[in-house]
């Protein structure tokens, strides 16, 4: 820039200098290495972690789970046996009985109520008599697949053969379709399974060392290792009691109190200290050899058996229990103890450190012990429990034959197996439906593990598969798990996360992180031992704690040593950088536990970043070239090692630069681009760095709630409620984000020219100011369609429903609220619905539930059931679908839509997290217009910017001027965006101010005004809370039967309640009237005789109890006290009224 | 602050009483003193003679479809009830009723309508009445067009593989009413603009539709707005400070602060402002931005030198909308002298002489 070329140009002098570089030196920075982005998005897409998730189950976990229980044998014939050797997920197709065309669409499942699912085949074999008979493609039941994984038939399908099949390309998928909604299962947070956390209770002085074991059978149990009274002891579900640590550690074998001590305390003098109560205790209890221990503990068992046999010597109880049950995952070959001792001792080593030291604690909030569990883990669980149910009623189903004496035919099991019903398809599809995950055999139950996908706007559906909702309870005032932890930066978004009761517990995705699956680990477990690692077994205490030695874990469990850690952790990435093993796996070293850690287990968080090796990105300008002419790709990237994946622990253990600048000799890794730190939702707020953190917050509340396009399939979906935009505008100012995510294609939202006055007095207190000629040539109009179905259904007895034309009247006329009703039943497209109209005149048989009608079904008399449209404006028929379901009953769903322009009390939000309602509607006459003549389409009040501190949205407006004078459309990514400065230089180049602001003159008296007035463009949202839907009011209406007090609530038209507090008030005051007014005569107010004589109530002049009508009164008394009455009646409690006259 | 000698503009320009001030920050000056009682001794009592010799009106900019014209010597609020009544009370033509028969299109019929409701029509309004709510339809204030357009595949070859792909405001078909054929057979009715497109079709879709056009005003509706805009702004006076001149070295600088040609720079870097092309001034303030022109120059307004802008949307050739809205604005004066002189005569018949009643207040419409 001109003006200040001379201040720049010693500022750049400095700066090189500073730098320590040459003038003359090349510039060597990787151009546009955000295009990695676009690659990483084009191989993964937005919802990789629930594709890859599900995807893993049907390729590779289905197959593990059926290995492990691939037999079915027979109680009643031994030479039986059924085997199943392979299992295949098909496509989706079908089921209907006669359809010739199998393929299936989601989009049809959607619209016909089914579930879009697909058929789990298995290979068997089996004895028939003497043969063994192998039989492939055996269906046992149908799975529902999710969208766009393997599996799904829009997968790989360009953008005119989706749009063939009515399929939006740029819908993310990663959902289900269960009888017509969509389902999506959330990430599941959880503590990591198999790892030791030890905390430190401060109040009881507590440490304790706690392991939650989780094996592929899915048993999870817990096992602590804790201090009581200054000793340690090992904790466990299946023991009574605890177990003094010493005990357990003979019991698994470290029978010599000098080897228990070096494999807990090792040459430690401080630890040898705290430990040696320990081994007093266990000699003051007189357990000295291994048997006595085993007696010791066997004794203390819980054992819970229900075959009755003889009694097992308690020592043997014990050994069972210490192997199968205490520490699950550290396996036990043949009786050898050895590393479930070394884990044990090392638990305790953890507690002996952490009661040294109070620091050598664990954070359960730190990302790195968090494990992400996505809709495969959950499907694998769920079909693993059914598919066992399957074999055991598969099972019972043969022994039933097999009792039989004699057969005409030889059995034929795969016949049994044909009749076992639908037990898979139903589990899954109810499983899904209601979100309810309970199985006994694992003993998991959760409620709530599925949502409906909302598609309130393309963020919101978004928003919804990147969420991630915890298992922490949500009504605990722990700030801890709530509060922004250092380690989700870049994993999770800092923005992203809903006010009240969730906050901080229901987090989302950053842009570019991947959930890992799991990946087997004897092959990694091998590479290590090949690389040097000494097995653990070999290793006595002395050994493992020796000054240079480190412990090398695979997935928590301890597998052996090494002496030259930084040496093996560097060869073992080499390694993976050459693609010898899964980029997923992760190794990093603790030094404060002298551990290696390799972690390949599934949930890991982890994001790619360029690898920097000697002080310079192994990614160049030539790599970056050519991936812009699509000569590598992402992968590619990957396999030639130019960029990793790092999870949050290794993520720790390397030393990352944010920008090329800032690369050190010691820098391992460059971050691809900051901007991806945030969320797809907070990636549509421009310049959020410039805005007050919780303003992001609210705006990505805000923009799921926002009114736009949907998909580009919007017009053909019928879903229960959509709203949509009618002339959605991509924004003036966008974001990376925007683009990668394709809001830009499907936004929701409005480019309003702005003017930050006030006017008015309507504007107080966030409320906007609209001009009325921008409603009219359409600004915030949208739509809401909503759908209305129902079954012209078939009843047991043979009746049916059926559709009738609309009734005449007297005079042989069509009804008012019939005129819409074709000859068909239905009302026609394109007819305007009025309040209280029929558009479906559904007519029911009058005895549907009798079951003992036997007569002719056409004979049977109906009575009308049609349906009404409700609302108190009037709509139009957008759409009317008769179709069949899967169980045969012929669906109607009707469409009705109403289009509305915005009025007072709409809301309106920009993507500042500054949202406001309309509080007038002006005429463009009256509206303060610029020298050009524009007037705004909105005013804004000025006090919404001191206290809020959205400067984001000020540069927004700036730079949206600005690139609509230069006819551009401007960026305000994160960290990055167009300039101010570079803005306000367009801004003076087309003859306005640099900045922003213009001179106005009031449309009302013709003069200018006295202030600049900012003004400009900025992006508007309008949010689906409209009056419409909210207002509400009742002079008169229906009233709840029992009590005869007004109904509740503006959907049953209800009173509005004069509550305790309004109550309390008007007593104070001492308007008695006017409370006897609100209280019972508006409300309940009811005539009752009492009698004098007895108190009781009566009727007619009449009491029954004194059998006389002699001393009657009429009074008048709340409903519900006479209500009372009887019920105390009914409770033996006789409630009498004195009468006297006051 | 002093003039220059050899001005285009009307030495009464540099009156500084005339001047809005434009400061950096603020804006100073907006309202005209001259009123009567302001300045001791001066007579600023309105005067038609005074106002004659004042005003001017002078059309700078004529084109097919605006005007630009200056108004000089008027206070604001009559340029502004100018530019209100050309927004929002001439009264114009536009599609109100939409009376759909078939729409297979992907635009729902009430969005459909809405758009065909604000094409601009070429008819003139005056030789139309108004039609009241819930009128009946006539001749003298309906006009009728068709809309009926069908997609079909085109054949092999041709330029585009639709025919009728889009439905523009061209393809609206009139349909005389009663005298309506003879009142426009030179100029028959139909939209301004035949490009605007309306919707987009594919093969098999079909739009049928009848419109009812009838005569409006702005503030009802948008859609009767004869304008695309029409607004003013104040001639723009940049007034250097002898003083202080412009440093030299900074002249260029200084000259590009302004919009091009408004301040030329001699060879010795001299500033001057060349008043020709004052007018087109934009009044960025960007020479008051910078500390080294701090006081070398003031940025003024003139206070009653209206540059007015209109752009007309067809009804109107953009020279008649002025006459127009004084046509407005007098039938409107018209009917509040009306009312002022019946109220004057119900005062006189009651005797009780022109005055506030007991309350102090005036009763008005004589009731």
């Amino acid at each position: 820039m001109a003006v200040y070329g001379e201040e720049e140009d010693w500022g750049r002098v400095a700066q090189t200098h500073w730098r320590g570089l040459g003038l003359t030196d090349p510039i060597k920075s990787v151009e546009d290495k955000w295009l990695l982005l676009p690659a990483f998005l084009k191989v993964k897409g937005l919802v990789k972690q629930h594709i890859d998730s599900f995807n893993y189950f049907v390729d590779v976990d289905i197959k593990n789970i059926l290995k492990a229980n691939n037999k079915v044998t027979s109680d009643v014939d031994p030479r039986f046996w059924l085997k199943y050797t392979d299992i295949v997920v098909g496509f989706p197709d079908r089921t209907d009985a006669d359809a010739i065309d199998k393929s299936v669409t989601p989009h049809e499942c959607r619209l016909r109520d089914t579930t879009y699912s697909a058929p789990i085949l298995v290979t068997i074999q089996y004895t028939r008599g003497k043969t063994v008979v192998r039989r492939a493609n055996v269906n046992i039941g149908r799975l529902p697949i999710m969208l766009r994984s393997n599996k799904c038939v829009l997968t790989g399908r360009n953008e005119a053969q989706l749009a063939r099949m009515t399929e939006c390309p740029l819908d993310p998928g990663g959902y289900f379709i269960v009888k017509g909604t969509e389902k999506v299962i959330l990430v599941q947070e959880q503590l990591s399974k198999n790892r030791i956390i030890v905390e430190i209770d401060p109040t009881k002085g507590v440490v304790q060392a706690s392991c939650t074991s989780s094996t592929h059978g899915g048993l999870k149990s817990k096992t602590y290792v804790a201090t009581k009274k200054g000793k340690i002891y090992l904790r466990h579900n299946s023991i009574h009691e605890d177990v003094p640590i010493a005990i357990a550690l003979k019991a698994l074998g470290i029978q010599s109190d000098k080897e228990i001590l070096l494999l807990t305390a090792g040459n430690h003098e401080a630890y040898k200290s705290a430990f040696s109560p320990n081994l007093e205790e266990a000699a003051k209890l007189g357990v000295f050899t291994r048997h006595q221990a085993l007696e010791w503990i066997g004794s203390r068992v819980k054992v819970n058996r229900r075959v009755v046999g003889p009694r097992r010597p308690s020592w043997e109880e014990a050994l069972e229990a210490l192997a199968t049950i205490v520490l699950a995952h550290v396996p036990v070959h043949g009786l050898d103890f050895r590393p479930k001792a070394v884990f044990v001792a090392t638990m305790t080593r953890r507690v002996l450190m952490a009661m040294d030291d109070e620091k050598m604690v664990d954070d359960r909030d730190y990302v790195g012990n968090k494990r992400l569990e996505l809709a495969g883990q959950l499907l694998a669980l769920l079909f693993e429990d059914l598919f066992k149910t399957f074999n055991a009623n598969l099972k019972a189903a043969i022994d039933k034959v097999l009792k039989k004496p004699s057969r005409t035919s030889e059995f034929d099991a795969f016949n049994t197996m044909q009749f076992q019903g639908d037990h898979i398809t139903a589990g899954f599809v109810r499983a899904i439906s209601t979100g309810n995950w309970s199985l006994k055999r694992f003993k998991m139950d959760r409620a709530g593990v599925t949502h409906v996908l909302s598609r309130l706007s393309f963020i919101s559906a978004l928003g919804m598969m990147t969420r991630i909702s915890s298992q922490f309870e949500k009504t605990r005032k722990v700030s801890g798990p709530r509060a922004l932890q250092p380690s989700q930066w870049g994993m999770l978004c800092p923005s992203d996360t809903p006010e009240g009761e969730a906050c901080g517990l229901v987090k989302n995705l950053a842009l570019m992180t991947h959930i890992t699956t799991d990946v087997e680990e004897e092959p990694i477990i091998r590479i290590a031992f090949m690389l040097g690692v000494e097995d653990i077994s070999l290793a006595t205490g002395a050994e493992i704690y020796g000054p240079h030695t480190f412990v090398v874990n695979v997935n928590g469990s301890i597998i052996g040593l090494t002496r030259y850690p930084a040496r093996f952790v560097s060869n073992f990435r080499r390694l993976r950088r050459a693609g010898r093993f899964s980029e997923f796996v992760s190794v990093y070293i603790n030094h404060h536990h002298r551990t290696v850690l390799i972690a390949s287990d599934g949930g890991r968080i982890c994001r790619p970043m360029i690898i920097v090796e000697n002080g310079r990105p192994k990614v160049t300008s030539e790599h970056i070239a050519q991936l812009k002419q699509g000569q590598l790709t992402f992968d590619d990237f990957l396999r030639k090692g130019l960029v990793e994946y790092l999870d949050v622990n290794e993520e720790n253990d390397s030393y990352i630069a944010l920008y090329e600048k800032d690369i050190v000799p010691g820098t391992t890794h460059l971050e691809i681009e900051p901007f991806t730190l945030l969320g797809a939702v907070a990636g549509l707020i421009p310049y959020p760095h410039h805005n007050q953190s919780p303003r992001n917050t609210y705006q990505c509340a805000m923009g799921k709630q926002a009114i736009g396009a949907i998909g580009y399939n919007q017009l053909n979906r019928i879903d229960t409620l959509l709203y949509l935009s009618v002339y959605p505008q991509q924004p003036m100012v966008k974001t990376k984000t925007i683009e990668l995510i394709g809001y830009d294609r499907l936004p929701a939202g409005q480019n309003a020219t702005v003017a930050v006055m006030s006017y008015s007095g309507y504007d107080i207190e966030d409320a906007l100011i609209l001009n009325k000629a921008s409603l009219d040539r359409g600004y915030g109009r949208c739509q809401v369609l909503r759908k209305n179905a129902t079954l012209i259904r078939k009843y047991p007895n043979g009746t049916f429903d059926r559709l009738a034309d609309a009734p005449l009247d007297e005079n042989g006329q069509v009804q008012k609220k019939y005129d819409i009703v074709q000859t068909d039943g239905l009302a026609g497209v394109g007819e305007r619905v009025d309040p209280g109209d029929v558009y479906i005149n559904k007519q029911t048989p009058t005895n549907a539930n009798d079951n003992s009608f036997t007569g002719q079904a056409a004979t049977v008399p109906y009575k009308n059931t049609p349906m009404t449209y409700k609302s108190p404006v009037a709509g139009q028929i957008d759409k009317v679908m008769v179709t069949d379901t899967e169980n045969d009953q012929t669906l109607i769903k009707v469409l009705i839509r109403q289009t509305r322009r915005p009025e007072l009390g709409d809301k309106f939000s920009s993507r500042h997290g500054q949202k406001g309602v309309c509080g007038l509607i002006v005429n463009q006459e009256d509206m303060p217009f610029n020298d050009q003549g524009i007037v705004p389409d909105t005013i804004m009040n000025p006090h919404g910017f001191p206290s809020r501190m959205t400067v984001g949205k000020m540069i927004e407006l700036l730079a949206g001027k600005a690139g609509v004078l230069a006819g551009k459309l401007q960026y305000g990514t994160a960290f990055g965006g167009s300039k101010v400065e570079d803005m306000s230089r367009i801004l003076v180049e087309n003859g306005f101010s640099y900045a922003g602001k213009d001179m106005l003159t009031s449309g009302i008296t013709g003069e200018p005004l006295e202030a600049y007035v900012y003004f400009g463009p900025i992006y508007y949202q309008k949010l689906k809370h409209m009056v419409m839907d909210k207002m509400h009011a009742r002079a008169r209406g229906p009233r709840a039967t029992l009590t005869r007090q007004p109904t509740e609530g503006r959907s049953r038209e209800g009173g509005l309640r004069l509550g305790e507090m309004e109550r309390d008030c008007l007593i104070g005051y001492g308007a008695t009237q006017l409370l006897l007014e609100r209280l019972m005569i508006s409300s309940d107010q009811f005539q009752v005789d009492a009698c004098e004589e007895c108190g009781l109530l009566g009727y007619n002049g009449w009491c029954p109890y004194c059998k006389s009508s002699k001393k009657m009164a009429q009074l008048t008394i709340p409903y519900a006290a006479k209500l009372l009455f009887q019920e105390l009646m009914a409770m033996n409690v006789v409630p009498r009224l004195v009468l006297d006259d006051a | 602050m002093a003039s220059s000698s050899s001005s285009h503009l009307p030495q009464s320009v540099f009156n500084p009483r005339r001047h809005v001030g434009v400061h950096a920050e603020r804006v100073s000056d907006v309202s005209s003193t001259e009123f009567p009682g302001h300045y001791p001794g001066e007579d600023h009592s309105w005067n038609l003679a005074k106002f004659k010799q004042n005003l001017k009106v002078s059309v700078k900019r004529l084109s097919q479809r605006s005007v630009e014209f200056d108004l000089v010597g008027v206070d604001a609020a009559i340029a502004n009830a100018f530019r209100r009544i050309l927004i929002a009370e001439v009264p114009t033509i536009a599609i109100e009723d939409v009376f759909v028969f078939n729409n297979t299109s992907v635009i729902h019929d009430e969005i459909l309508a809405q758009r065909i409701g604000l094409i601009p029509l070429n008819v003139d309004p005056r030789l139309f009445d108004f039609r009241p709510p819930g009128g009946i339809p006539m001749d003298r204030n309906t006009l009728v067009f068709k809309l009926n357009v069908t997609c079909e595949r085109a054949k092999k070859g041709s330029s585009s593989p639709y025919i009728n792909e889009y439905v523009k405001s061209g393809d609206l078909v009139w349909e005389p009413q009663g005298e309506q054929a003879t009142v426009f057979a030179s100029r028959p009715p139909a939209a301004t603009n035949p490009d605007i497109v309306l919707a987009k079709l594919r093969p098999g879709q079909v739009i049928e539709m009848e419109l009812h056009a009838i005569k409006g005003v702005g503030k009802e509706h948008a859609k009767w707005s004869p304008v695309a805009t029409a607004t003013y702004r104040l001639h723009p006076l940049v007034l250097l400070n002898p003083s202080k001149p412009v440093p030299p070295e900074h002249a260029q600088k200084f000259a590009k602060c302004f919009s091009p040609g408004v301040v030329e720079v001699s060879a010795a870097g001299e500033v001057s402002i060349n008043e020709r092309y004052l007018r087109t001034e934009t009044m960025s303030r960007e020479a008051l931005r910078h500390k080294e022109f701090e006081g070398c120059v003031e940025l003024k307004r003139i206070r009653d030198w209206f540059i007015f802008q209109v752009e007309s949307e067809g009804p109107y050739t953009p020279e008649s909308l002025l006459p127009e809205s004084i046509k407005v604005m007098r039938g409107k004066i018209a009917s509040i002298r009306a009312a002022a002189e019946a109220l004057l005569e119900d005062s006189q018949h009651l005797g009780g002489g022109v005055g506030p009643d007991a309350d102090g207040d005036v009763n008005m419409g004589g009731q």
